[in-house]
């Protein structure tokens, strides 16, 4: 049961993000030039529900399925990371004009370029885990 | 009909359809972030023997990749059946591309086949334009702990103030590829 609950809101999630061109390499690049509103539209107005949402659960103290915890942990507050990080993941995301979840999206699509793509990402997520030590955080 | 079916979604509603995909993952007591299943991934593949970044139960984390899933079969769903997949961006910024850069696709497709074409992909550039996006995407992504859906819609929902300086760093590495280094490399 929870197998398909997660499959049926990862088709759902795909389904908006193909349909609302937020996986369109051209929206990205028209986002990043200013050049419309429609990504600010659908970042911003999934944002302030999203925080309407996640006050609600909180304030009315609402517990997951199940009865376990909400997973609202805070983030490390080092900022390093976040901003250094936040800039690389910025560059690949105009650079691709994809991100994470779009390139799964697109490969259901049928665009198989990308697969390279996510590649490249996997790539990356492992020379982060070898660097991590490394790193500034 | 066909024609209601195939057309684009607005963000006002494309923006609450992606709240609702937080709220449905946070009552499922998971969270919302889909660059880790990068990590996952990496996890499985035996990435473990290189980093203990990657020594973790994961199959604890089998839900993302289900997600995963379907979002590729949402994917395909919405571009065989919900989609005339073209993309009508701002004039202005689609005469842009094709006079800078000579991307003249705008309008007629949903990725730019000058870059995502398969019979294009016999130009090494584009091998590296692809490969390189993605790395930079994968290492940013767990380098901030969390991509556009884990800050960006995740993180800022719930106020987190760190998230705020990924977004911030997001649109500066985006800006600055788009301003600077697109000149150089198209």
């Amino acid at each position: 049961m929870k197998t398909l609950s997660y499959l049926i809101t990862g088709i759902f999630f795909g389904i908006v993000m193909f349909k609302s061109e937020a996986a369109s390499w051209f929206r990205i690049y028209e986002m990043f030039t200013f050049g419309s509103f429609h990504m600010y539209g659908i970042i911003g107005s999934a944002l302030i529900l999203g925080i309407i949402g996640i006050q609600i659960l909180k304030k009315t103290n609402s517990k997951a399925l199940g009865g376990q915890e909400l997973q609202l942990a805070a983030k490390d507050r080092s900022y390093p990371r976040y901003l250094l990080g936040g800039v690389i993941f910025g560059l690949g995301w105009a650079l691709a004009g994809a991100c994470p979840g779009p390139m799964y999206v697109l490969l259901g699509a049928g665009y198989g370029s990308i697969a390279l793509v996510i590649i490249g990402a996997l790539i990356g997520t492992f020379t982060y885990g070898v660097l991590r030590n490394k790193l500034p955080h | 009909m066909e024609y209601l079916l195939k057309e684009p979604w607005p963000w006002y509603a494309a923006g609450p359809l992606i709240a609702l995909t937080l709220m449905i993952l946070l009552l499922l007591g998971k969270t919302f972030g889909m660059s880790s299943n990068l990590r996952t991934a990496c996890a499985a593949m035996g990435a473990g023997k290189a980093s203990d970044f990657f020594k973790f139960d994961w199959k604890s984390q089998r839900w993302n990749l289900l997600v995963v899933l379907g979002a590729i079969i949402g994917g395909w769903i919405a571009a065989t059946y919900m989609s005339t997949s073209t993309v009508a961006i701002n004039p202005q910024t689609a005469a842009q591309l094709a006079t800078d850069y000579g991307i003249t696709s705008a309008g007629t497709a949903y990725l730019p086949p000058e870059i995502f074409a398969s019979v294009n992909l016999t130009s090494l550039e584009n091998w590296l334009i692809l490969i390189g996006g993605g790395f930079l995407v994968g290492f940013g992504a767990r380098y901030a702990g969390g991509c556009t859906s884990g800050h960006a819609i995740t993180g800022l929902s719930n106020l987190q103030l760190p998230s705020l300086v990924a977004v911030i760093g997001f649109f500066i590495g985006g800006l600055v590829m788009i301003n600077w280094i697109y000149p150089l490399i198209f």
